[in-house]
């Protein structure tokens, strides 16, 4: 190969791994929408806006917090997750996955006496059986949370950088069309939002 | 009537988790700001110090693995060395992280929360340096893939499923995969606020670092759900590691190995050395972050002291319950094996591991002791020291004279089998060293739920 051809191959590996990485990029881009926020600093007063507002007949708050809030789930009126059931049905899974492959593998596809035990010596098979139940139950929870939580994604829009610090956000989205950004921004502020931002979310 | 009321709610009243009344972003200042400066030079000429010892350790291997298992002490009749030994020591100093990270998370013991995270790492650290170990001892280690049961061109081969060596294989390495996703899982919400804090590289590697985690309710819903499923099957995990570990020597017929009390025995001496280490490096964390010592309080360190003592008696009532069954069970081996232990040739390692694990720790009865900083580093560094021995004991004194005299024998160290203990504390202070200071140390979500408790 001349040296030229060798240079535009060695470019063209460059490029192809770079367009790699932007697909990769653009398959995790983050799903967004358009939002009005309000952004809150004290936990407490945060926390009776929410109620105000829901008095005022608001629904479908959403809301950004730094940490776990106490008693938010009851506010925003948000389910219990449903990732135990995963956790449940992917456990038994594994559970009876390590049955059937200890005992395939130990009895069925190639049977050996070991120290005089039977074929199918199950007590001895519980062990492993039991870390699959652990393996696999705690992955499919981990995967459940990513599909839940929409991670990994690249780059999601941050609406304020405190957020994951020490601020409070709620925020409605704009699609919904009864709702005037106008009105909610006043609303927002008239219930204590320190800033009201418009933005994609 | 009011003021003895309220004297009596005074005196109910428990100690603050978190002291020097932070706010929010008080917390996240301390505990990120640790990751955002060039650290000095203290804390360079430390990991200088440990990563030439790590270096030794991997030039230790290197020989071991070229020349061959004779290096080390290993013969007929003790044919597990220090490879076991040293597994054992260090996955043992793992489970005290998930008792704090998991069981005391489902105890609702609020406390663990500013020391679960440095603790969570202590585990996937030691688990690391631990898993080395048995690979070595294969003495074949680029055949160690042989432990597991793939499809195969020799039959297939299947791997036998009623060995405890098999059973550990699974255990430890469901437990590595475990702890190392339970850890991080912790870790993403922080790493969205270094994210958020940073500029540059850095702001782009945490990024990376944090998936993409928003932080909304409906996130934190799921995603509080999802740490409570994993702490509780961590749980069953981590009695079962050590319970299996234990497995090793309770299912061989030799004297000293085969009994029932083994798995608790175990499991109660892994929290114990566990919780040796952590307040081993949460003295030093102290001393060198002073800062964090408003998350990492005195009552922190006091009440880890107690556990120790706790878990210190369990052992010694261990020890006594093997000397008594012994006895009761009549059988002349069985004493033989006890008698030797304690005034055999190898009587100094028994009464090394019985001083450092049952007496010493009893100092812990005193309030001023418990909660002395320079005492409970010493007693800890004593705690890990004992808890080696008792591993040396069990493996070295059980196997060096068992039913024949063919099988008496004795068991020396040589300088690998130093080079790979010392060595081992290179790398897992390597690790946790670049950890302290590039992750956040302490779990900034989870602090900030009980800082005003």
């Amino acid at each position: 190969m001349s040296k030229a051809a060798e240079k535009k191959n060695k470019q063209s590996i460059v490029n192809r791994f770079v367009d790699l990485l932007l697909q990769v990029k653009e398959s995790l881009a983050p799903e967004t929408e358009p939002v009005l926020a309000g952004i809150w600093s004290d936990e407490k007063s945060f926390l009776s806006a929410i109620k105000e507002l829901k008095q005022k007949g608001y629904k479908k708050i959403s809301a950004i917090t730094p940490c776990p809030v106490h008693g938010l789930e009851d506010l925003l009126e948000i389910k219990r997750s449903w990732i135990p059931w995963v956790t449940f049905v992917f456990g038994s899974a594994g559970c009876l996955f390590g049955l059937w492959f200890t005992w395939w593998t130990s009895a069925v596809d190639w049977p050996l006496i070991i120290g005089g035990k039977p074929f199918w010596s199950l007590p001895a098979f519980i062990p492993v059986i039991f870390e699959c139940t652990i393996l696999l139950g705690a992955l499919s929870s981990v995967a459940a949370l990513f599909y839940a939580c929409k991670i990994p994604s690249v780059d999601p829009p941050v609406l304020d950088k405190d957020l994951t610090s020490h601020k409070f956000a709620l925020y409605f989205s704009l699609k919904d069309k009864k709702l005037s950004t106008e009105e909610l921004e006043k609303e927002l502020l008239a219930v204590g939002a320190e800033k009201v931002i418009q933005s994609d979310f | 009537m009011d003021k003895s009321n309220s004297r009596v709610s005074e005196s109910l009243k428990r100690p603050p988790l978190v002291t020097g009344k932070k706010t929010f972003k008080n917390i996240t200042d301390d505990i990120c700001s640790l990751t955002e400066k060039l650290p000095g030079w203290g804390y360079f000429s430390a990991l200088f110090t440990v990563k030439s010892l790590f270096l030794f350790y991997i030039i230790v291997m290197g020989l071991i693995v070229a020349r061959g298992m004779g290096l080390m002490g290993v013969n007929h009749p003790v044919g597990w060395g220090t490879d076991i030994i040293t597994f054992v020591f260090w996955i043992g100093i793992g489970h005290a992280g998930t008792l704090i990270s998991a069981i005391l998370f489902l105890f609702r013991q609020k406390w663990r929360t500013s020391i679960a995270r440095t603790a969570e790492a202590m585990t996937v650290f030691a688990v690391m340096t631990a898993g080395i170990f048995p690979l070595l001892h294969t003495g074949r280690p680029w055949l160690a893939y042989w432990l597991l049961p793939y499809p195969n061109q020799r039959g297939p081969l299947w791997v036998n499923f009623r060995s405890p060596l098999v059973w550990d294989v699974f255990a430890v390495s469901t437990y590595a995969t475990v702890s190392i996703v339970f850890w991080y899982i912790g870790m993403v919400p922080d790493m969205a606020t270094l994210r958020d804090r940073a500029k540059g590289i850095r702001r782009h590697i945490y990024g990376i670092l944090s998936m993409g985690w928003r932080g909304t309710a409906r996130n934190w819903s799921h995603y509080e759900i999802t740490y409570m499923l994993l702490a509780a099957l961590s749980t069953p995990l981590v009695l079962s590691v050590h319970s299996i570990v234990s497995f090793d020597f309770a299912t061989a017929s030799l004297p000293g190995w085969h009994t029932t009390i083994f798995p608790p025995y175990f499991v109660a001496g892994a929290i114990f050395s566990g919780f040796g280490m952590v307040v081993t490096l949460m003295c030093l964390v102290r001393l060198f972050v002073p800062r964090f010592k408003d998350y990492v309080t005195l009552n922190h360190m006091e009440a880890m002291n107690k556990i120790i003592m706790l878990t210190g008696m369990m052992v010694g009532y261990a020890y006594a319950s093997e000397f008594f069954i012994a006895w009761y069970s009549g059988s002349d081996f069985e004493q033989y094996v006890f008698l030797n232990r304690a005034a055999g040739p190898y009587w100094w390692s028994y009464w090394i591991m019985v001083s450092c694990n049952v007496f010493i720790p009893q100092v812990f009865w005193f309030k001023k002791v418990r909660r002395n900083i320079i005492v409970m580093f010493i007693v800890s560094i004593f705690v890990n020291i004992g808890m080696w021995f008792e591993r040396y004991v069990i493996v070295v004194t059980s196997l060096h004279r068992d039913f024949l005299p063919a099988n008496w024998g004795m068991f020396d160290l040589t300088f690998f089998d130093f080079g790979a203990l010392i060595g081992s504390f290179g790398m897992f202070l390597t690790l946790f060293l670049l950890y302290i200071r590039t992750l956040p140390a302490i779990s900034v979500a989870e602090v900030k739920t009980v800082a005003h408790d």
